[in-house]
């Protein structure tokens, strides 16, 4: 069949506003690559489109296991949304693991694609499956394909000279063809990365090229897809837009900082899932005079970076939790000799390796406290994937106005996740460069020129940076306390005091933006009785959430936190105007706690570990149950889990697997507590 | 010399001045070390040899990590960081492979370097980055006042090891080379020509040179003290024995036999079976002649080796000196490759080549 006719639209599309769509399969069988590519799809017709890829921190558990399901959701719309959604509508399962770890979640009444290729006896037994859910009728709730997947990719590809196990590979691509249909998505875009991808395998490109069009076909030639649907372009403000990715995000805007300051760019760095994709993309960028060296640890990481800021590049390093730990004592070193650097943690589940390749908030504190001695810096996140490219430049223009390592905090939930980004004029950039010590700044007692390398800018306090190579500005600074303006090794008392508190004041009055709040029914004191306050990747699932209780026709407010530390100055104000603060945070409380140590106001918390984002539907019925206690003028209760209750979990779980001991029976539940937990299913 | 360091001479901007000289490379901070420290013998030998290699003060950056050794920093008049126990050489791969103008040297103890630093230093080898490092051992920590270091004798005394340390010592000259080091040299405090002489084969070298200083600490260290062969001329009978201390150390010199003794009645032979080292006579036609050049490191490593079996002393000298491209050079020539006609393109990287456009 000509590729012309591939890229029409099916006859007869029926229109849908947004479908949440799940490709769920084997690790091995491609299905963050599937995942991806439709999404770019989506995007390149217009889409708005949020994505939550989730994969095992094994490279291959054992195949065919439930704990070796690798899946990609995509949520896709045709306005703005936030989220990857909370339940499929359309669940692709390569094989009966995918299916079992993932059916629980589809909405009822949602399409199942399923590859009857895998659902063998050895297939449903590795997954666990006693009896083939094919036949016992415990999917009647869904529209189930039962699809040969791998037999017609297989079929596709025969004249490709693949060995057969190569050949079943291109399973993937033909579901990509056929959910392409069923979509009415254009796959040309998918051919081309294609051919770039394998071109230097002319074999395995031909063969997926044809999968993923034979896929396309049946989708087209069969009567088995009762409807074909469209989700329409979003109206999206103009300009040029990418799908982007968050650590791609986060590796442009550091290109874009260090472009904007005029430094070259730097990078240390150690591998590390969830953040190595930084390191991956700023190597490949050799050609924008990106400088990118792997060390052999992340302390030498952050050591090379600091060496590198302290010889004139703008120096940054990436990492996740357990490297960051490792970075605790350099970070210390960069706060005392204030030196501008980026530090990039992309937070997973902890403590120690905990779940490598989920997401989690639980880093928090870490940044904000986790040095020895008083060793204040500032700390921001990003907010999702697109805003990862905002946020890193926010951070180096700290960095390197304030002289001050900076923490920028994302996670695996954006890291991984994609969304349009609008790709910004090189002009509306901001401009962060800074001007280099090139002369003495003071006269000696006998009038000599001399170099105060701790003299400060009466403003923002940052102190002069020669660097090396500069004549006449020699100096040496280090760990050791250093006395004010010279720079000198001292152990005066007052001093050290003195140079404390300037320490502090200089990270306390950096220049932050003011929090704004998003309540359409008024400004803050005049509006809603709720505000959601959150920071980082919680802002899409609050975002959404906000809607969906406005909707419903009640009045919430939000805002959310770029700057950590130092908090936006008005952050008592705003707070303060409410009657209730409600903070939802993938940890035990760590925003709320430092919310309340800083502005003396008691919040409400809820939380979850989870290792998955937030679902909208859960907050919004967190939010509302918040609402309605105000109403009802009882003490505001989100309904989080009392740290606590994890007695009761346990004679809970203890109860299900009747080995009761005693000491935990008759710890009581309490109604709201069950009732949370439903929420957090 | 045309080149220093492996660096180019005469950095922009400092033609026509003044050669520099020792005041130049000297700060007024108060030197605080013990007296009769080696680190004082080391500082100064430094201090007259900054100004010979011709790279400005403002050129050198001298980087050090924590313990009495690494507060020299703070005595050069030149660029400097006193940075964390173990880690100097991190802090210096990222000045050096991102400032090839610039002459880059870690000063570092026994214990930063071999033990909380091992890692550093090892890795800075291997890659062969440009820098001198200088590895000042006093075979104790001395900072911390007196506990066994990684290069302390079996048996050390001391507050942590009241009964004697357990553990072997390393031997730095070997590990330097089993790390794949191009330039490995051992000289010791006592012995400025030698020192001067080390350290300025070291400066010239292009690449990671490890030279390791074997330095008193009066205070705390059993480190002997080098034996002044014009003073000891009183007691002039000659041991009968290669490895009685009296000898003082071999001194390695290229291209000569490795003979030792008053009379040079000893020397480094090689059996021609095995191609092991080992003493014997000075006149013995099996006389190694020293050659630092060899690319294969196991005649290094031999010499590195034999003062744990058959020397009071370990030979001083440059063991190894091979030329290798330097890692800075090749980061430099990779990125120069990469970006041939200068800086790309912000906006199309940004744009990409999979964006599209949405009219307003
Ligand atoms: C992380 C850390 N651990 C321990 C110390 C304490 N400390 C300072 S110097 C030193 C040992 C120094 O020994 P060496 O490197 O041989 O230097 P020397 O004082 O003998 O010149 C130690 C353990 C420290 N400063 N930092
Ligand atoms: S303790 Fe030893 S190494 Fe340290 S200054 Fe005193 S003599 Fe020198
Ligand atoms: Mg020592």
């Amino acid at each position: 069949m000509p590729t012309e006719q591939l890229s029409e639209r099916p006859e007869g599309a029926r229109r849908l506003e947004n479908v949440v769509i799940r490709f769920a399969g084997d690790s091995g069988d491609g299905m963050q690559l599937t995942g991806d590519r439709f999404g770019a799809q989506a995007a390149a017709i217009g889409n708005d489109v949020a994505t939550l890829p989730n994969y095992p921190a094994e490279i291959r558990a054992p195949a065919g296991t439930v704990a070796g399901v690798s899946s990609y959701q995509l949520h896709i719309a045709d306005h703005d949304i936030r989220t990857p959604g909370d339940q499929p509508d359309v669940l692709v399962a390569m094989n009966p693991a995918a299916l079992k770890a993932n059916v629980a979640e589809l909405r009822p009444g949602g399409v199942i694609i399923l590859d009857t290729d895998a659902f063998t006896v050895l297939g449903l037994e590795k997954a666990g499956y006693d009896v083939d859910p094919l036949t016992d009728g415990s999917l009647d709730a869904f529209q189930v394909h039962a699809v040969n997947l791998t037999g017609f990719a297989a079929a596709a590809v025969a004249d490709h000279n693949l060995k057969r196990k190569d050949a079943a590979r291109t399973k993937n691509m033909f579901a990509l063809g056929l959910v392409s249909w069923m979509f009415s998505q254009p796959i040309e875009d998918t051919i081309a990365y294609l051919q770039k991808r394998f071109a230097s395998k002319p074999d395995v490109q031909a063969a997926n090229v044809s999968a993923l069009r034979a896929g396309w076909i049946y989708g087209e030639s069969t009567e088995a897809f009762a409807n074909v649907y469209e989700v329409k372009p979003a109206p999206l403000p103009a300009g040029t837009y990418r799908h982007m990715k968050g650590n791609k995000a986060v590796a442009y805007g550091l290109v874009a900082a260090a472009h904007q300051a005029g430094m070259p760019l730097f990078l240390g760095a150690y591998p590390i899932t969830p953040a190595s994709e930084i390191l991956h993309e700023l190597s490949a960028l050799a050609s924008n005079d990106v400088r990118s060296f792997q060390a052999e640890d992340e302390i030498a990481a952050i050591g090379a970076a600091i060496g590198g800021s302290f010889a004139g590049m703008l120096g940054v390093t990436v990492t996740s939790g357990p490297g960051m730990a490792l970075k605790a004592e350099a970070l210390g070193l960069a706060v005392i000799m204030e030196l501008p650097l980026v530090i990039v943690n992309v937070q997973r589940g902890g403590p120690s390796t905990g779940l490598p390749t989920k997401t989690e908030q639980s880093d928090l504190l870490q940044a904000l406290y986790g040095r020895h001695g008083e060793a204040p810096l500032p700390v921001i996140a990003v907010r999702s994937a697109a805003d990862g490219f905002d946020a890193a430049m926010e951070a180096a223009r700290i960095a390197l106005a304030y002289r001050t390592p900076v923490i920028l905090l994302s996670d695996a939930y954006i890291a991984n996740g994609s969304e349009p980004w609008r790709v910004p004029e090189v002009e509306e950039l901001p401009f962060i460069g800074i001007d280099l010590a090139t002369e003495p700044n003071a006269v000696d007692a006998e009038g000599n020129p001399v170099f105060l390398p701790y003299a400060r800018d009466p403003v923002t306090l940052a102190r002069p940076l020669a660097i090396p190579g500069t004549p006449g500005l020699t100096h040496r600074i280090g760990g050791l306390e250093k006395a004010d303006l010279t720079g000198a090794v001292s152990y005066d008392p007052d001093n050290h005091d003195l140079m404390i508190r300037t320490r502090q004041s200089k990270i306390d009055n950096i220049d932050v933006p003011p929090l704004e709040v998003d309540d359409p029914s008024g400004p803050p004191g005049s509006g809603a009785d709720v505000l959601v306050i959150g920071w980082g990747s919680t802002w899409g699932p609050i975002g959404e959430a906000c809607r969906e209780v406005r909707a419903q026709g009640m009045k919430v407010a939000q805002a959310h936190l770029r700057h950590i530390a130092p908090l936006p100055a008005n952050v008592a104000s705003v707070l303060s105007e409410y009657h209730t603060v409600l903070v939802p945070e993938m940890n035990l409380g760590q925003l709320a706690g430092h919310l309340r140590r800083e502005t003396l106001i008691d919040t409400v918390g809820y939380n979850q570990t989870r290792g998955m984002p937030f679902r909208t539907a859960e907050l919004a019925s967190v939010i509302t149950r918040v609402i309605q206690g105000i109403d009802s003028d009882t003490a505001p209760d989100a309904g989080t889990k009392p740290v606590g209750d994890v007695g009761a979990r346990l004679a809970a779980r203890s109860d299900s697997a009747s080995a009761k001991p005693a000491a935990h029976t008759g710890t009581p539940t309490g109604t709201q507590h069950d009732a949370t937990r439903e929420a957090g299913r | 010399m045309s080149t220093v360091n492996g660096k180019a001479e005469e950095p922009a901007g400092t033609s026509g001045r003044r050669a520099p000289t020792v005041a130049d490379f000297t700060t007024g901070q108060e030197v605080r070390w013990c007296p009769g420290c080696g680190d004082h013998a080391i500082l100064s030998t430094m201090r007259g040899l900054l100004p010979a290699l011709g790279v400005p003060p403002e050129n050198t950056v001298v980087v050090s990590g924590i313990g009495c050794s690494s507060r020299l920093p703070y005595y050069l008049d030149t660029y400097g960081i006193h940075s964390i126990h173990g880690r100097a050489p991190s802090f210096a791969t990222g000045i050096s492979i991102n400032r090839p103008d610039l002459s880059v040297w870690v000063v570092t103890g026994d214990g930063d370097a071999l033990a909380i630093g091992g890692n550093h230093l090892i890795h800075a080898l291997r890659r062969n980055v440009n820098l001198k490092i200088l590895l000042l051992n006093n075979e104790i920590y001395g900072l911390t006042k007196g506990q066994a270091s990684p290069t302390s004798k079996v048996g050390t005394v001391g507050p942590s090891s009241p009964f004697g340390s357990l553990d072997n010592p390393f031997n730095p000259v070997a590990l330097a080379l089993g790390a794949g080091a191009t330039f490995v040299a051992r000289t010791i405090d006592s012995d400025r020509r030698h020192l001067t002489a080390t350290l300025t084969a070291a400066a010239a070298h292009k690449g990671a040179a490890l030279v390791e200083i074997r330095q008193g600490c009066p205070t705390f260290s059993a480190i002997p003290r080098q034996p002044n062969r014009a003073a000891s001329q009183e007691s002039p009978a000659e041991p009968d024995n290669p490895a009685a201390p009296e000898h003082g150390p071999i001194r390695l010199s290229p291209g000569l036999p490795i003979v030792f003794g008053a009379n040079e009645q000893w020397g480094v032979i090689r059996d021609p079976s095995t191609g092991e080292l080992g003493i014997g006579h000075g006149g013995d036609s099996r006389v190694v002649v020293h050659d630092p050049g060899t690319q294969n490191s196991t005649y290094a490593y031999g010499l590195a080796r034999l003062a744990e079996t058959s020397l009071a002393e370990p030979p001083i000298g440059v063991y190894r000196s091979v030329s290798q491209p330097s890692f800075d050079q090749l980061f430099q020539d990779r990125l120069a490759t990469a970006r041939p006609d200068g800086r790309g393109d912000l906006r199309t990287l940004l744009t990409g080549t999979d964006s599209w456009v949405v009219a307003g």
